[in-house]
């Protein structure tokens, strides 16, 4: 393998790893945009949704279906999770929601320990293809599908914020709860749909991620880290930056363990970060918009 | 004031007690008519949090055992009572255990922990009080120097007998350049250190050593170096799912070099999410794995069939490497006891002089220089055929 082929291979695993943190941080900048908070949970609602596809897979439902009652199965625990803990408590201040939410991911991540063990689990790739060859480098095409997620998923939001009625209000409710609510806006009921909705995006990402990564009860954490970091990366209100932050963190992370040290590969993800909010506090595509 | 200090400090100690006994079990004889005073024997495992998958097995395969030894008149009429504490998996839980065992329940001797951390936290307690402990954990660390760990015992193979083996294939097939890949936590350092350091003495180049974590989920950048290196073959220290991993990224980016394993992937999972990517790796294995293809004269055959048949009808699963460590702990155990009489120094003396002791993780010959025992003949090469594993002569 020629050193150009080296960097080709980079580059690829780099963007599989990469749109994989690009659609947790997707999750956490919809719930960011709607609610002002970060629901640090995100990454058990990926565990919830792979690891319920999982046991639906092996009980003998067919893998489609399996996979629609996970999405589902999380989008209910996330609206669950915002009836019971978050609404109960919110005219409390933004720091004690987002602790809150480091609660909710403690719990749900001991339900998921004592539900499914420490085993881990995995489901079968979409399409059984053998890995696709690309000047001496190879992608397996489940890659492919979570590139395509990645995309599909962000112009859906793009459409809904820019385009519909709903979308416009939730950027209003976001902007300036009061006045929202003197036009009609229901931010209670806003909140909950976004924590249904992030859910349910965060589970479809943990179903599209595991034939290559495997699911364990504890895959959350790292991967709900490393959204956040992408969404920090790409600036926390925008859509668009949440994808470009995960692919760039993923590719940077490929080309680092590739050329620096493999060991040093989560600690370069970290200095990155701190390097982005000390030059630019915003993120790559942050609007210079304040979002108190 | 400094009464009710007393007093909160007290309390305080109670619930921390009681804390510790709700997690106790305890096994009480079977023959419940038996005329003499049991024997104790605690036990400290990792049967639940994190390490729970190594635990629950060990835990399975002890109350076996007990009900198995005390159904046939215990040791010399003495039925054993055995104290089955849970550390969840935790260094502080582990010590608080020991303390227990030592202090209040005066057991003879305890087996545990699971893992190598709290294997080594209980160490000191166990030696200050002079009670001799047989660790199911696998670093050689629990065991070394001897001369300070005259206590401690463990019946699970060296890294360096994984060592051997792996280069006896390299030699075998003529490779002198190897890659190696570990997990960047104790288990890899440990395996991958031993590798290295007797590759060298043998002859054999590690042109490149790659490393990652054990929540990884992908190792091509690792592997693309590996591609781009003058290595024959390569070496991967891990357990599933990165070891899992770490195969499939191995067959996608197509390389054709042989692919060797530590015995970390010697379970049934590490098959399961491998898939077909797992055809034609080669790792060095206890016997228990493959114990109905070994050869009749070989001397543990007998024990590892007994063994599996009687697990295989009580918990209706085979048994794991896990349980087998467990199982040789209580028996060494056992035999000791028999020799020496309810006295912890002499159980202690009569470990150490154990030889030709038949186990399912191999025969052990304990000396005072090795309180492991096992030799290179514990272990066996394996290769994945059609996701199963077969014996390589």
């Amino acid at each position: 393998m020629g050193t150009e082929s080296q960097y080709i291979q980079y580059l690829l695993s780099g963007l599989t790893t990469g749109s994989i943190y690009a659609l947790i941080a997707l999750a956490l900048v919809v719930t960011f945009n709607i609610t002002g908070i970060f629901n640090l949970a995100i990454g058990e609602f990926v565990t919830i949704g792979a690891l319920t596809a999982v046991s639906l897979l092996h009980a003998g439902l067919p893998a489609t279906l399996s996979y629609c009652i996970a999405v589902l199965v999380a989008g209910l625990v996330g609206a669950l999770v915002e009836r019971a803990t978050i609404h109960p408590a919110r005219n409390a201040s933004v720091l004690s929601l987002i602790i809150i939410t480091i609660a909710v991911s403690i719990v749900l991540r001991g339900a998921a320990l004592l539900i499914w063990k420490t085993y881990p689990y995995t489901l079968p790739p979409f399409v059984t293809a053998p890995p696709l060859r690309l000047l001496g480098a190879s992608l397996v095409p489940q890659s492919l599908f979570i590139l395509g997620l990645a995309v599909v998923a962000v112009s859906l939001l793009f459409i809904f914020f820019e385009f519909t009625y709903t979308g416009k209000a939730v950027r209003a409710a976001m902007m300036n709860q009061t006045a929202a609510r003197l036009v009609g806006i229901n931010p209670g009921r806003l909140s909950l749909f976004a924590f249904t909705f992030s859910g349910a995006i965060a589970a479809l990402a943990g179903i599209f991620i595991t034939p290559i990564t495997m699911a364990t009860y504890d895959m959350g954490f790292m991967l709900g880290l490393k959204g956040f970091v992408a969404a920090i990366l790409g600036g926390v209100t925008n859509a668009t930056g949440a994808i470009i932050g995960g692919i760039l963190l993923g590719v940077l992370e490929a080309f680092a363990a590739g050329m620096v040290s493999s060991g040093l590969k989560d600690a370069i993800a970290m200095v990155v970060m701190i390097a982005v909010l000390l030059t630019r506090p915003t993120g790559i595509l942050g609007s210079t918009r304040n979002s108190a | 004031m400094k009464r009710s200090l007393f007093l909160v400090c007290l309390l305080t100690l109670l619930v921390l007690a009681g804390g510790c006994g709700k997690a106790k079990t305890t096994t009480t004889p079977a023959a419940t008519k038996a005329q003499k005073e049991p024997y104790t024997i605690g036990a400290i495992l990792d049967t639940s949090g994190p390490a729970a998958s190594l635990g629950e097995p060990e835990r399975d395969t002890l109350q076996m055992v007990v009900e198995e030894l005390n159904a046939k008149g215990g040791i010399d009429g003495h039925p054993v009572e055995l104290i089955l504490l849970d550390n969840k998996s935790s260094e502080s839980e582990a010590v608080l255990a020991a303390k227990r065992l030592v202090n209040e329940d005066k057991v003879l001797a305890i087996i545990g922990c699971s893992q190598t951390g709290t294997s080594l936290a209980i160490v000191d307690t166990v030696t200050k009080a002079q009670v001799p402990m047989i660790s199911v954990a696998s670093s050689a660390k629990i065991v070394t120097p001897p001369s300070e760990r005259r206590w401690i015992f463990k019946t699970t193979q060296n890294n360096e007998i994984v060592a051997q083996k792996m280069i006896a294939y390299l030699k075998q097939k003529g490779i002198k350049d190897v890659a190696v890949l570990s997990v960047n936590n104790a288990y890899g350092r440990d395996g991958a250190g031993t590798f290295i350091e007797l590759a060298a003495k043998n002859g054999i180049n590690v042109v490149l050593h790659e490393k990652f974590e054990a929540t990884d989920t992908d190792m091509t950048a690792q592997l693309a170096k590996v591609k781009a290196s003058p290595a024959k073959a390569t070496a991967v220290f891990a357990i599933p799912p990165a070891a899992s991993i770490v195969t499939k990224n191995f067959r996608d980016l197509g390389l054709q070099m042989p692919l060797l394993h530590c015995h970390g992937i010697g379970n049934k999972k590490f098959l399961e999410l491998a898939g077909d990517a797992a055809n034609g790796v080669v790792a060095p294995m206890g016997k228990l794995l493959v114990a109905e293809q070994l050869p009749d004269n070989d001397p543990q055959k007998q024990v590892l069939l007994k063994f599996i048949a009687d697990y295989q009808k009580k918990y209706h699963v085979r048994p794991t490497t896990f349980s087998g460590h467990a199982y040789d702990a209580f028996y060494l155990l056992v035999n000791a006891i028999k020799q020496a009489g309810p006295d912890r120094a002499k159980i202690r003396d009569a470990l150490e002089q154990t030889t030709g002791f038949v186990g399912v993780s191999g025969v052990f010959n304990m000396s005072a220089q090795d309180h492991s025992g096992l030799g290179e003949d514990a272990m066996v090469l394996v290769e994945v055929k059609d996701g199963k594993w077969h014996l390589l002569q």
